[in-house]
């Protein structure tokens, strides 16, 4: 390790994927790569939570069978969600005899699982884990926001949760050109933020310094990356992370440089105001979407910094600003 | 990591400078053609029940007038279509007595799995309890307000 930065010398193979996304995401640019879309976000379920949490169990099952595997093949599950206690994935895991590891980074969990999943797998501990996030519009909307019937008007700088559930199979046996190759683990940064709507501007620095730690701690330059892809901070997030980055000297611009959450909403059509968030966001974008650019060839290098505000309700109605948090997972095709 | 009060002053200026502001003139005009329209609605169920039942008294009807108007937004509410509305008219569907109908029928619609009284019933006034608070406290001070005047008057 180094500074903050985990070199792997055994670099590890993201072997498969599958994401299974909500309907108003499968309207949005990347439906054709999505692997399952789905029509009822209810999943004629109860509730929306047990809708999450169906989402989740078919997410790992496609998974396996996509991969040929079986639950006995799998050391771990690394996974989490957006719910209070994250019930998603401890429910989620009932239904599975796989050992698991329950995360929480809001919706920066993703890049939190594939770290710990990579870890253990390059240290050779384990041979096969799963790592895995979802959630969902509507369980979000009740938990952090309002009743979902409440006629109340969202402001312009509010994101949309994504509703979907996406998992990759990090594996030494399956060899795969696609690999993690170094991560940098994020620090909790707070500017100060309280808006609790206006999350991306309080994750725009998290994301910052993440991404400056990470060119540092491997000398690396923001060119050395095909794409440098951050999770979900909305237009507005990325409007303050270019120009955060340009008082460092460091500058982004639109050839390698776009957001998960601007990527998978078209904001203006879809009404989704900044664009999308949550737990799936960076999941989603990166298990469909950029892992078939991987496996054609069409990038080569990207780093994927997922990026989440660690809000609760109860932290903002007390006043208390938004602390956030990013990793920084370097993924490259070799 | 924690910014400092200075730099975190300077973030918190960025951060208003490049958000984008509400657009108050669109959505002012919208609350007061929602809002007036909400009223219209009601002024028109007024003279209808003054023409069904032209016994009954203007305080009657007032009461009728507002029993309709509620349970068709508790109607509404419950079939999704009050939200898009909300969404539209802001403040405009607020203000009115629906805005309050609309508050107590969702937070019920959303609290109803976690059981009947533990959810809907402890939940329901989630939203509208605040209103009624601070409505029933402001009420006591101008009474009393009222009453002081009274005995120097």
């Amino acid at each position: 390790m180094k500074n903050h930065t985990i070199i792997f010398d055994n670099p590890v193979s993201i072997s498969a994927t599958t994401t299974i996304a909500g309907p108003k995401e499968g309207e949005g640019p990347l439906h054709k790569y999505f692997h399952n879309i789905i029509k009822d976000d209810l999943l004629g379920q109860k509730s929306y939570e047990l809708a999450e949490i169906k989402m989740h169990i078919y997410a790992i099952r496609n998974l396996l069978n996509n991969a040929h595997l079986t639950q006995e093949d799998i050391d771990c599950i690394f996974s989490g969600d957006l719910l209070d206690e994250i019930i998603g994935s401890n429910y989620t895991m009932r239904e599975y005899d796989i050992p698991f590891f329950g995360l929480y980074n809001a919706c920066a969990t993703f890049g939190e699982a594939l770290i710990m999943g990579a870890t253990m797998i390059s240290n050779g501990v384990m041979e096969r884990v799963i790592c895995s996030t979802t959630s969902h519009f509507s369980t979000a909307e009740r938990q952090y926001r309002n009743p979902l019937e409440l006629g109340s008007q969202r402001p312009p700088v509010a994101q949309w949760t994504v509703t979907g559930a996406g998992c990759s199979l990090l594996s030494s046996k399956e060899n795969s050109k696609i690999k993690i190759t170094s991560a940098t683990i994020g620090r909790v940064v707070d500017y100060g933020v309280t808006d609790a709507n206006n999350m991306g501007s309080a994750m725009a620095p998290a994301a910052m310094d993440t991404i400056i730690t990470h060119l540092k701690d491997t000398n690396r330059d923001l060119d050395y990356y095909d794409l440098i892809l951050t999770g979900d901070l909305g237009q507005a997030g990325v409007r303050m992370l270019t120009k955060l980055m340009k008082e460092k000297n460091y500058d982004l611009n639109i050839t390698n440089y776009d957001d998960c959450g601007v990527l998978i909403f078209n904001t203006e059509f879809q009404k989704t105001e900044q664009g999308g968030s949550g737990a799936a966001c960076s999941n989603l974008v990166f298990n469909s979407y950029i892992y078939k650019q991987l496996k054609l060839g069409k990038l080569k290098k990207v780093l994927l910094v997922p990026t989440g505000a660690l809000v609760s309700k109860i932290s903002s109605l007390q006043g208390e600003s938004i602390p956030a948090i990013a990793h920084a997972i370097a993924i490259e095709v070799m | 990591m924690k910014l400092d009060d200075k730099g975190k002053k300077a973030y918190l200026k960025m951060v208003k400078d490049e958000m984008p502001p509400t657009k108050h003139l669109a959505t002012m005009s919208k609350a007061f053609i929602l809002g007036g329209t909400i009223c219209c609605i009601g002024q028109a169920i007024s003279d209808l029940l003054h023409l069904a039942m032209p016994t009954l008294s203007e305080k009657d009807i007032g009461s009728y007038t507002i029993l309709i108007i509620i349970a068709i937004t508790g109607l509404l509410t419950g079939i999704g279509v009050y939200d898009k509305i909300g969404n539209w008219g802001g403040a405009g569907s607020i203000v009115p007595i629906t805005g309050f109908a609309n508050s107590i029928v969702s937070s019920s619609i959303e609290r109803k799995r976690e059981g009947v009284i533990l959810g809907l019933c402890s939940n329901m006034f989630s939203v509208a309890g605040p209103v009624i608070v601070i409505g029933i406290t402001s009420s006591v001070i101008v009474g009393l307000i009222y009453w002081i005047i009274g005995l120097f008057a």
